[in-house]
């Protein structure tokens, strides 16, 4: 028969969605100095790794980070919108917009689009006049506020590294990277659609800068010495 | 004709009036004065209250209207007109807390207002709204503004205005006494706004409508009695003034 149609159907003949697969593991935290993002760099297109160097952080302007799980195309091409909209709020109204509005700007404009087939979770991160922001948005609809955030299917394992080592408070910014750097890293070490290297961020007053860029190979090395 | 064309919809006449809009802000002098002044903590308007008949309800003539908890405006022209620029403006002060999460500021529903009046003197159809509007309010870091906005569509920031009838002469008086010092102080704001619209309007504090509102509170309309105060208080200085000069 059609192999689209057996492809697109479950076992009763019914339609059912192509199913993206949203292998990747991405997560941002809130800490004392700002805001932490992390992720991992690798596209997979079923069991086929089809790149290990993808940039999964989208820079929507100097103080706004974007994160990208779900479809890559979805993920670019609606933050790539949104920073043309921060843009244009910004020359109307003579100031930076805060992260609540770009958050809400990027919801409201995926919510028309609700059922179509958008996938997209994202973590919209930067900081403003009332401080470090994060907001969790995805295609569903939802936009929550939070201090921490993991998306993909390698979460579990990213939630597990920072819920235990954010109970020292006040960590120092080095430490906040490491911390985010592990979380990644063990992801991918479970986590057959995560991997590739860790792209580290760190959002402050002053914007975001690109803290490391660390293949996960070679870390596994580094924390394995660690271990001797 | 050309002339009568040009009189009849917003279009240019030859030597570049809109003549719609000019007559607009002929409407608006005729309108009741109004008066506003932005000192360091509290911001004032006032506007002339015409004398309202023997049977009419006083309350229902409300020239002062709040668009949101940190923003209000007065304006002078027709009613009716006013109206409609109000609804819009509260509306967009919500829809701008639900998409920004955040109160207007005063030059943004400023902004907002003299875009629609700048849409109706480019439309075919519709005249321009007869209103030239104060607008004031505190933003969200607290510092004051007062806007104006005119029939044209243009909006401009000032220290202390008026609009309507005999405006000139109000503005005058402003830009005679206006003290920055005296800012400081909400008593001296208000008496300002006061003794500005008591050159103009007859018969003293009865005919006058006040409203203010100091940083971090809602918009506070005046009573009678309290306004009479001040008018006591302004006389004594007056006649205290007076005094002083006849020694010297």
């Amino acid at each position: 028969g059609n192999p689209l149609k057996t492809a697109c159907s479950d076992g009763d003949g019914s339609e059912r969605k192509i199913q993206f697969l949203h292998g990747t593991t991405t997560l941002a935290f809130k800490f004392q100095h700002g805001v932490i993002v992390a992720v991992d760099s690798r596209a997979t297109a079923g069991a086929y790794i089809a790149s290990q160097t993808v940039k999964k952080v989208i820079e929507i302007n100097p103080y706004l980070l974007g994160t990208m799980a779900g479809g890559a195309a979805d993920c670019s091409f609606w933050e790539r919108l949104l920073a043309r909209q921060c843009r244009v709020y910004e020359l109307r109204n003579k100031e930076r917009i805060s992260v609540a509005a770009a958050s809400k700007l990027l919801a409201n404009m995926v919510y028309q689009y609700k059922g179509m087939g958008l996938s997209m979770g994202t973590m919209v991160c930067g900081w403003d006049k009332t401080g470090p922001g994060l907001y969790y948005v995805d295609s569903e609809g939802n936009r929550v506020c939070g201090d921490l955030f993991a998306v993909g299917s390698g979460s579990m394992y990213a939630y597990g590294i920072v819920d235990s080592g954010l109970k020292q408070k006040d960590l120092t910014v080095e430490e906040a990277c490491d911390l985010g750097c592990r979380a990644i890293y063990q992801a991918t070490y479970r986590d057959a659609y995560s991997g590739g290297q860790v792209n580290l961020y760190h959002v402050h007053s002053e914007g975001w800068n690109r803290v490391s860029q660390s293949d996960v190979l070679l870390l596994h090395q580094q924390y394995q010495a660690e271990k001797a | 004709m050309a002339m009568s064309y040009d009189r009849a919809i917003t279009v240019f006449s030859p030597d570049g009036h809109l003549f719609q809009v000019e007559y607009a802000q002929e409407a608006v002098k005729k309108g009741s004065t109004a008066v506003g002044v932005r000192g360091k903590n509290v911001v004032v308007l006032g506007v002339e209250k015409k004398t309202v008949a023997k049977l009419q309800d006083d309350r229902t003539v409300r020239k002062i209207c709040a668009l949101d908890d940190n923003v209000f405006m007065a304006f002078a022209g027709l009613t009716a007109d006013a109206r409609i620029v109000v609804n819009r403006a509260r509306v967009e002060c919500q829809s701008h807390r639900l998409t920004v999460e955040d109160p207007v500021t005063v030059e943004y529903i400023t902004r907002f207002i003299s875009s629609i009046k700048q849409r109706y003197t480019q439309s075919s159809g519709r005249r321009p709204f007869g209103i030239s509007s104060l607008i004031v309010g505190f933003d969200f870091d607290g510092t004051p503004h007062l806007y104006q906005t005119d029939p044209s569509g243009t909006y401009h920031a000032w220290k202390a205005n008026a609009i309507g009838r005999s405006a000139k002469t109000v503005r005058e008086f402003l830009e005679k006494n206006y003290k920055e010092e005296h800012m400081e102080s909400d008593t001296d704001t208000i008496k300002l706004a006061i003794r500005a619209l008591l050159e103009v309007v007859q018969s003293g504090g009865k005919n006058i409508e006040l409203a203010i509102m100091k940083r971090d509170e809602s918009m506070k309309i005046l009573v009678q009695e309290e306004i009479e105060e001040y008018v006591t208080a302004i006389e004594k200085e007056k006649e205290e003034a007076e005094k002083q000069k006849k020694k010297t």
